[in-house]
């Protein structure tokens, strides 16, 4: 990575995958605070199966960063007591079904501890979840299990879906006294940009118009965010102007720039992997509607994965929300115009 | 240092028998049957029994209190003073103490206020005090969970270099789930300074031991986790007293977790609102009742001098003004604040929350109803 020669902001203008970005940001992490840890399954010499922690351990050695025993709520309830012994860790969940395990520890007792203890015990924890499909995985490795932590109160949910905002939100994610919910899409690991960007970077709890446009908003987030501009890319070949929204924090929700955008645009859709009925563009509609009701000339659409389990790889690109599909959703949604 | 260690521990077998260090009777163990283990010291069992004395008092109260109406409920630790009170005792300031529900009086005796440990049973607050000032976590509900909290305390205290140990209790129904499995392994992989006061007061609500496990006895599992494993007569405080503090002594100094299981039972319901009559003889529970942790120390000390009359009455009186206290601030009523639900949730404010405690504010003030 850094090599000495190299200042910081030569570094950051060379393209960058957001596996490397995150690497960079734990890496500046560990250096930056001692109590930063980061333990999970296989996040030691190899790296991670997505090799996202790659060299963490040889740099910083096996008391900062470490391979535990395979035991997802075994990892997170241990990451509970360090927390509240003035550490930091950082845990990965090997692939997103397999954060289930932990599901207790994490609804029961990462979201709720400052809370029961009226504030007197934080845990900064974060805990990365590579998520979503499009990468061919089999069975329980495509799940975007957003919606069971956005609706967890207590919960701090982002997802990034570029490497500059992996690299920033993730920083700010450790930072964060809160716990956090880092869903990295997996299928965007290996996407090559700069990180650098004008400027400070933009908060992790703000939403990003990513596209500007005038006919309708998409509101998208981690992995749907590439396939919303792509959507965006071809309706303007049909001179229909498309703003994209990437949400980047699932939990707060930016009703700011959601708002200000739709009452733009006065119509919105969702897109998103995860199934439909009771998934994360349920609250954005809900949230739009009883907001901007007044704004809008359509009711708010949803395009989403369908109400069926994950399916196996070669028929995942069925079910994945694609350009094409959104398109002919907007162009059969009923509004007046 | 590393926090695993190459080489992997072989352990034998604990004795099936529970070690006891003072019998029923009152009369003390032969040395040759206490397996090296030393009696405490006159002074200390002195402590023990005051301790147990005063949380007997004091767990009768907050039952009495329950039954009144004045708590949503209360799962009694009657005839478990021994384990309890024994590990707390040989706990240290700086250890940790990581309690379940059943474990009140074991927080009581770390020193947190009666108020603020029957919050959460009163219905004020969830958990009513401050953990690190206590150094006592939160009481869990969720079976098991708090063990894996505790073992990453005691592994982030012995990455620090911090020579503390920490304890935490569990059920013996809890040993089934899967976070007490989780537990002791990290534990025996991280060398993590904790000790597991394994309470076996033989039933979870109504199933008894039988049904949750086909193993000899609880303190076998600590074999296949490669941590030594004790199983102590959990009615005999100077026995538990003794493990325990041999077991946090070896964790304070790198030598890693115990699993020490203390053979109890339940005398009381499970909680006020369980009806044991539909799952167990009443005859066993007066058997038990007899086997009665604070009178066999008592015998022993009336036996050897160091109990008269005098003092028996002044530590019964001590635990009648602690209950007497208690009873009069749990008649007082609690301060609520509604609009604090909505304070701690998170660090950062968020609009929407903002919004919902405004919205009850509004309705609050409609109603005019008093605030604190
Ligand atoms: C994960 C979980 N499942 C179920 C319960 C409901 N429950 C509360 S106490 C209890 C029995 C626990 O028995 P044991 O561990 O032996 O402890 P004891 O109550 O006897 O002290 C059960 C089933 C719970 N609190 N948590």
């Amino acid at each position: 990575m850094t090599t000495e020669t190299e200042t910081p902001d030569a570094v950051r203008a060379k393209p960058l995958t957001m596996a490397a970005a995150l690497n960079s940001a734990m890496r500046d992490a560990l250096a930056e605070d001692p109590n930063v840890v980061i333990y999970g399954e296989d996040v030691g010499p190899l790296g991670g199966v997505f090799r996202i922690t790659d060299g963490l351990t040889r740099d910083f050695g096996e008391q900062r960063v470490w391979d535990s025993p395979l035991a997802e709520s075994g990892i997170v309830g241990t990451a509970i007591g360090m927390a509240m012994y003035g550490m930091r860790p950082i845990v990965e969940m090997q692939f997103d079904a397999f954060s289930y395990p932990a599901f207790e520890q994490i609804v029961s007792h990462v979201a709720k501890m400052r809370n029961r203890t009226r504030g007197r015990v934080s845990l900064p924890i974060v805990i990365r979840i590579p998520t979503s499909g499009g990468i061919g995985g089999v069975e329980h490795h495509s799940d975007s299990s957003e919606a069971y932590w956005t609706h967890t109160p207590g919960l701090t949910v982002v997802t990034p879906s570029n490497p500059a905002d992996a690299y920033s939100m993730l920083r700010e994610a450790i930072r964060s006294d809160d716990p956090v919910i880092f869903l990295e899409p997996k299928s965007h690991y290996w996407m090559k940009e700069s990180t650098e960007r004008a400027g400070e970077p933009l908060p992790m709890n703000r939403a990003a118009v990513v596209r500007e446009g005038t006919d309708v908003t998409l509101i998208s987030y981690g992995p749907t965010v590439a396939v919303a501009l792509a959507t965006a890319d071809l309706a303007a070949e049909e001179s229909l102007s498309i703003e994209v929204i990437d949400l980047r924090s699932l939990s707060p929700f930016d009703d700011e720039t959601v708002g200000a955008s739709v009452r733009r645009t006065g119509r919105a859709a969702v897109i998103h992997e995860a199934a439909k009925f009771g998934g994360y563009g349920a609250e954005v509609a809900a949230r739009i509607t009883e907001r901007e009701f007044f704004h809008l000339a359509a009711p708010v659409l949803r395009i989403t994965g369908a109400d069926i389990p994950f399916p196996a790889p070669l028929l995942e690109k069925y079910y994945l929300p694609n350009p094409e599909r959104i398109l002919h959703a907007l162009s059969t949604w009923e509004w007046d115009d | 240092m590393s926090l695993t260690v190459e080489t992997r521990a072989t352990i034998g077998l604990p004795d099936a028998e529970p070690l006891r260090l003072i019998e029923e009777t009152g009369t003390v163990v032969a040395p040759k049957l206490r397996r090296g283990i030393d009696l405490p010291g006159a002074d200390t069992l002195l402590e023990l029994y005051r301790r147990m004395v005063i949380a007997r008092r004091w767990d009768t109260q907050v039952t009495a209190l329950t039954r009144q109406g004045r708590l949503s409920t209360y799962p009694s630790a009657r005839g478990q003073e021994a384990g309890e009170i024994g590990t707390v005792l040989a706990m240290e300031a700086a250890d940790w103490l990581f309690p379940t529900y059943r474990d009140s009086i074991a927080v009581m005796t770390r020193g947190v206020p009666t108020e603020q440990i029957l919050s959460g049973f009163r219905g004020d607050w969830h958990c009513g005090w401050d953990p690190q000032e206590h150094r006592t976590a939160p009481q869990a509900t969720p079976l098991a969970t708090q063990a894996l909290h505790a073992v990453g305390l005691a592994t982030a205290a012995r990455l620090k270099g911090d020579p503390i140990a920490v304890a935490t209790f569990i059920g013996d129904g809890a040993t089934s789930e899967g976070d007490a499995h989780e537990a002791f392994n990290f534990a025996g992989v991280w060398r993590a300074p904790i000790v597991f006061v394994i309470q076996n007061n033989q039933f979870a609500i109504s199933v008894p031991l039988s049904k949750q496990t086909h193993s000899r006895m609880l303190a076998d599992r600590a074999v296949g986790y490669g941590i030594p494993g004790f199983h102590v007569d959990g009615n005999d405080v100077a026995a538990v007293y003794a493990v325990v503090s041999a077991a946090l002594a070896r964790a304070r100094t790198g030598d890693g977790p115990t699993i020490i299981e203390c053979l109890t039972y339940r005398v009381e319901p499970h909680t006020n609102s369980d009806d044991p009559s539909r799952y167990r003889d009443s005859s066993d529970v007066e058997l038990w009742r007899k086997r009665d942790p604070i009178e066999r120390l008592a015998r022993y000390l009336e036996s050897e001098g160091m109990l008269g009359d005098e003092l028996r009455r002044s530590f019964v009186q001590e635990a009648e003004d602690a209950a007497t206290a208690m009873r009069d601030t749990l008649n007082a009523e609690p301060a609520l604040d509604p609009l604090e639900l909505f304070d701690h949730v998170y660090n950062v404010e968020r609009p929407a929350l903002r919004e919902q405690r405004d919205a009850l504010a509004g309705e609050l003030d409609e109603n005019g109803s008093a605030r604190s």
